[in-house]
């Protein structure tokens, strides 16, 4: 017998018939049906069409939500990056002693689990509402990206220029800040970019649970129906997105 | 003596800038958001007193009323996983300029992830509800059409890095285009694609544990329930629930990458 050109992978074809069968258990778990999602679609249109033309009426509630999320995002991002900075030392495996490490790696993990907008919920109860809940949300969530990515970056780093400078007699600060800090600060930079970035985006939704920004106007303009004035919302933070990402592009080329 | 300087004048100047502007948006920042100095006041009380209420958790309460809800999310995440693969496939041979080799469908289709991306999952699920009405129909479409944009174009750029020799073989060998993709390209993407739609998996399972707060289905919608009666032991329990399910998937997730990369 002639062997087949292309042997068939058996294990892949039977884990995706697995998968296709979960798929379809899982719909019926849901109760998603044909009927439910063919009656969607035809309100989808009905939607779309009232969503048309966007209307920027109410200009001035729509310019106050957005500058109240870049402004959250602008202090959570620094309040972020200023508690990073300890939190990523501290977090290193070559640089800090393991009763210390152990602790402060298990709260960074904390940190980064749990969704910025449940801890958004759980701020606005403890602080009441307002752009101070968002703040803190945001702030909780750059530190556990921060503090992770610069301790990795800390872990990465070469011993030897440590050693030079603690071999002068200096003190552990000025080891820190001469032999440590200049080989990890243009990564500790470009995070903080990516963080600001991400604050950005994250901070026109935690108005959603009542954090501040724009996500409450958004919100409540979902629960009056009032479909043109969302499509104006949405459009806004689309261009808010698309244009800090061109201005991140643009500072981290300048930087490299 | 001459002193010498890490910079010249022009950089100093630019770093000088940069530094102002950082430090003039902070302080326009930290002056006009509207932060009410008595909540900022009391909160640590008030955190702590949160955290007083939350303990112990009601442990009790997860198999009747958290477990069908957890298991729902993770259905949701799954579903929305595979759909928004599903729908990302088409996107991602348009976009990649190798496999498609018409200028006008390679910017259409990048337009295409670019919009899914942009919009975040939460909100694609407050448009869903309003399509499908509440329920975990909303969420999963809602995580499928925020995964189109991140698999297709992570899929577009492996696409692009394929090398041309293989499907050169085929076309020579006279494979029509499906044998063309599935035996010249799939095996070089096969590798990036199960690594991006596991990440992805693992992003969509912490996502829908939020999408019950707008309606869309899943444990958020008892942990906006548990939030607004004021149940804060439920609420613990629900928090653990979600931490737990987050680390394991991370561990799975880990574990398959690891077997097969």
């Amino acid at each position: 017998m002639r062997r087949a050109a292309f042997a068939p992978n058996w294990p892949l074809r039977l884990a995706l018939l697995a998968l296709g069968l979960y798929a379809i258990w899982a719909t019926a778990q849901l109760g998603i049906t044909g009927e439910r999602l063919w009656t969607g679609f035809g309100e989808a249109g009905r939607f779309l069409a009232r969503m048309w033309p966007p209307n920027f009426a109410r200009w001035e509630l729509l310019l106050e939500g957005m500058l109240e999320s870049i402004q959250i995002a602008l202090l959570s991002t620094a309040l972020g990056i200023v508690l990073s900075l300890p939190l990523g030392l501290m977090a290193a495996r070559n640089l800090s002693p393991w009763w210390l490490r152990g602790p402060v790696r298990g709260f960074i993990a904390v940190c980064r689990s749990l969704h910025y907008v449940i801890v958004a919920i759980i701020f606005v109860k403890a602080l009441g509402f307002g752009a101070l809940a968002g703040v803190a949300a945001l702030t909780v969530a750059s530190m556990g990206f921060v503090a992770k990515l610069f301790a990795e970056a800390i872990e990465e780093i070469s011993m030897k220029q440590v050693e030079a400078v603690r071999a002068t007699g200096a003190a552990p600060a000025a080891v820190l800040l001469y032999g440590v800090l200049p080989q990890v600060a243009s990564r500790f930079v470009g995070f903080c970019i990516y963080q600001l970035d991400s604050n950005l985006r994250n901070s026109t939704l935690v108005g959603i649970v009542g954090a501040g920004g724009i996500g409450g106007t958004l919100f409540a303009a979902f629960k009056r129906f009032d479909y043109d004035f969302v499509a104006a919302i949405l459009l806004s933070i689309i261009a808010l997105i698309f244009a800090a990402e061109v201005i991140s592009g643009r500072i981290r080329q300048a930087l490299r | 003596m001459r002193a010498w300087h890490p910079h010249t004048p022009g950089e100093r100047l630019g770093r000088f800038a940069l530094t102002l502007g950082i430090v003039a948006a902070l302080a326009w920042a930290v002056r006009s958001v509207e932060i009410i100095p008595e909540f900022l006041a009391d909160a640590p009380e008030q955190m702590a007193d949160l955290l007083v209420r939350m303990w112990p958790p009601d442990l009790a309460h997860y198999p009747q009323g958290v477990h069908a809800a957890l298991m729902e999310t993770i259905h949701i995440a799954t579903l929305g996983t595979l759909l928004g693969i599903a729908l990302a496939l088409p996107f991602a041979l348009m976009a990649a300029r190798g496999i498609c080799r018409v200028p006008a469908l390679n910017m259409l289709a990048q337009l295409v992830l670019v919009s899914s991306r942009s919009v975040n999952s939460l909100v694609w699920a407050l448009v869903f509800v309003a399509v499908f009405g509440p329920g975990p129909a909303a969420g999963v479409f809602a995580i499928a059409f925020r995964s189109v944009g991140f698999v297709g174009k992570l899929l577009a750029e492996a696409l692009e890095e394929t090398q041309g020799g293989p499907v050169e073989a085929l076309t020579a060998a006279g494979a029509g285009w499906g044998a063309r993709m599935l035996k010249g390209v799939w095996p070089q993407v096969q590798p990036a694609f199960w690594g991006i739609a596991l990440f992805r998996w693992d992003i969509n399972l912490r996502e829908s544990a939020v999408l019950g707060l707008v309606g869309a289905g899943g444990i958020g919608v008892v942990l906006d329930d548990a939030i607004n009666f004021f149940q804060w032991e439920r609420v613990a329990v629900i928090l653990l629930a979600i931490l737990a399910v987050v680390v394991l998937a991370e561990v799975v997730v880990t574990r398959i990458r690891a077997r097969l990369l």
